[in-house]
């Protein structure tokens, strides 16, 4: 247990000073702007906008900033910042069918209508150090086809959903609105809404974890990239004293369907089933690992044996949100005196009392 | 400028509000200076930064679900009889004020075709073209993967 502790002060002010000069480094090195991070940092911008679960590129720059590059503390910052904001409502749920595209690939239908888009991506690159990036990088002259991609392209798992043989997702009766985890307690069993929540917002790196550990065999699944997605989709928010649907602008968002064998069940035929994953900004590896532990917690709506980590909601859900998590293994830092105190006077009692047993032993037996 | 949208066409209204709702401050802000500055106007409701939740889709068209935030910044204005509104992605008050301004003039028949003209049809055909020269990049990398056949037959 943490208990106050009183005093400190001229210590603590010093340590501010003294992070804020370790975070300038070398004052003969230029320094950085936000706009710089915000501009060149984008991948960045974009785990700390999902972890902080706050759409702000600006604001994602500051926090990485002031963080030094710590994107946890970075995302910490974010969601400090949210709580002194007014929510305003939700927006009109986004539709990714209607997204401007600058990349769209899949992994299972070679030629889908529209055709595969590899945009700006690191997959076919030879991971070669570019020194040139060390001397100022030139921003070479970029192609431009003739023709723009097809206004709308289809989603992939629409395709074979024509065919039945994709699990469909369709809205539940009425479209309710959905649980907010910010407003209440996370519940079990929890449904997807949920569950969907939690993964957005949870930690890139665990939810990689988990995701590999089902494609080795600790999951039972078998996913294929149905389709990833990644562009600007608009964001349409209805004001009550207006009562119709006004644009706020749009946001860059990746989206990825995943695509898994099932065999079937008493009372589901075999077919395909999917996970879904969402992520703001460019942010391929969290939608793709999101979207693989969205498909193993359905486990028991497809009546799976949940035996693996990735399959018990429970673990996943309480344990995918880095802040939480950083604030309580950090914690661990603050003064915990009394209680060692407390632990150190119960081990100090319990090893004299073992000694004098021993003695009372040892003069019975003489 | 939302071409690809789900929604029934939009309004004139609805058009204009999402041309300023995308637009820099600072264009705005020229706009009026080249007009004669900003007209006088009462503020209704103090331009406000908020946040707005994000909601996605299962699968993209299934169950909603809570996406995450963005921040949004929100101001409402009279100017002679009508009320002027904006809603904007962002924490850029002064830039919240301006749009709300003009939501107000133009519905004002006498500037209506003014402001279209000179400020939002220019500006709804640089979005246009933008975002046609990002489609252009975009399709100049789509790939035709070919199934190589394996083995003798």
């Amino acid at each position: 247990m943490y208990v106050a502790v009183k005093g400190g002060e001229a210590a603590i002010l010093a340590t501010h000073d003294l992070v804020a000069e370790a975070r300038r480094g070398d004052v003969s090195v230029p320094e950085l702007s936000v706009a710089q991070i915000r501009e060149q940092m984008k991948l960045a911008i974009a785990r700390v906008m999902n972890e902080g679960s706050l759409y702000d590129e600006d604001l994602a720059a500051l926090a990485l900033k002031q963080s030094q590059g710590d994107m946890i503390e970075a995302a910490f910052l974010l969601r400090a910042y949210r709580t002194t904001l007014p929510r305003f409502g939700s927006s009109v749920p986004v539709d990714t069918a209607a997204m401007a595209i600058r990349r769209r690939i899949s992994a299972t239908y070679k030629d889908l209508p529209g055709g595969q888009v590899l945009g700006p991506t690191y997959d076919y690159t030879h991971r070669l150090f570019d020194f040139a990036l060390m001397a100022d990088g030139v921003v070479p002259e970029v192609a431009q086809a003739d023709q723009p991609l097809d206004a709308v392209m289809p989603r992939v798992p629409d395709i074979l959903g024509a065919e039945g043989l994709m699990e469909s997702e369709l809205p539940p009766q009425g479209d309710p609105a959905p649980f907010d985890l910010t407003r209440d307690p996370v519940e079990f069993p929890a449904d997807r809404d949920v569950r969907l929540q939690t993964l957005s917002r949870g930690d890139e790196g665990f939810l990689l974890g988990l995701a590999y550990s089902v494609q080795r065999g600790f999951g039972g699944n078998h996913p294929f990239a149905g389709e990833i997605r990644m562009g600007e989709v608009t964001v349409e928010f209805v004001p009550e004293e207006l009562g119709f649907a006004v644009d706020l602008g749009d946001i860059t968002v990746t989206e990825c369907q995943m695509v898994n064998q099932f065999q079937g069940a008493k009372d589901i035929p075999p077919q395909f089933t999917r996970g879904y994953g969402f992520a703001f900004g460019h942010s391929e590896r969290k939608a793709m690992s999101m979207a693989i532990v969205d498909r193993s917690l359905k486990a028991r709506q497809f009546g799976e044996a949940a035996l693996y980590p990735a399959q018990q909601e429970e673990f996943v859900l309480y344990h995918a949100d880095n802040v939480e998590a950083s604030g309580f293994v950090e914690h661990l830092k603050l003064p915990h005196y009394v209680d060692f105190q407390g632990e150190l006077e119960l081990l100090r009692k319990i090893r004299s009392e073992q000694i004098e047993r021993q003695s009372t032993q040892q003069e019975a037996a003489e | 400028m939302n071409d690809q949208s789900q929604s029934s066409p939009k309004t004139d209204r609805q058009i204009w509000m999402a041309v300023l709702a995308r637009a820099e401050a600072k264009v705005l802000h020229d706009y009026f200076e080249a007009h004669g500055g900003l007209p006088v106007f009462q503020i209704m409701k103090p331009a406000e930064t908020g946040t707005v939740m994000l909601e996605g889709r299962a699968g993209g068209s299934g169950r909603r679900f809570n996406a995450g935030e963005a921040t949004m910044t929100r101001c409402v204005v009279r100017l002679e009889g009508q009320l002027g509104f904006s809603y904007a992605l962002g924490r850029d008050k002064h830039k919240a004020v301006l749009a709300a301004v003009l939501d107000a003039a133009l519905q004002d028949t006498a500037q209506h075709d003014q402001i279209m003209r000179e400020l939002i049809t220019p500006l709804l055909q640089q979005h246009n073209e933008a975002k046609l020269e990002a489609s252009r990049k975009a399709a100049a990398t789509k790939v035709e993967f070919f199934t190589l056949v394996r083995g003798d037959g």
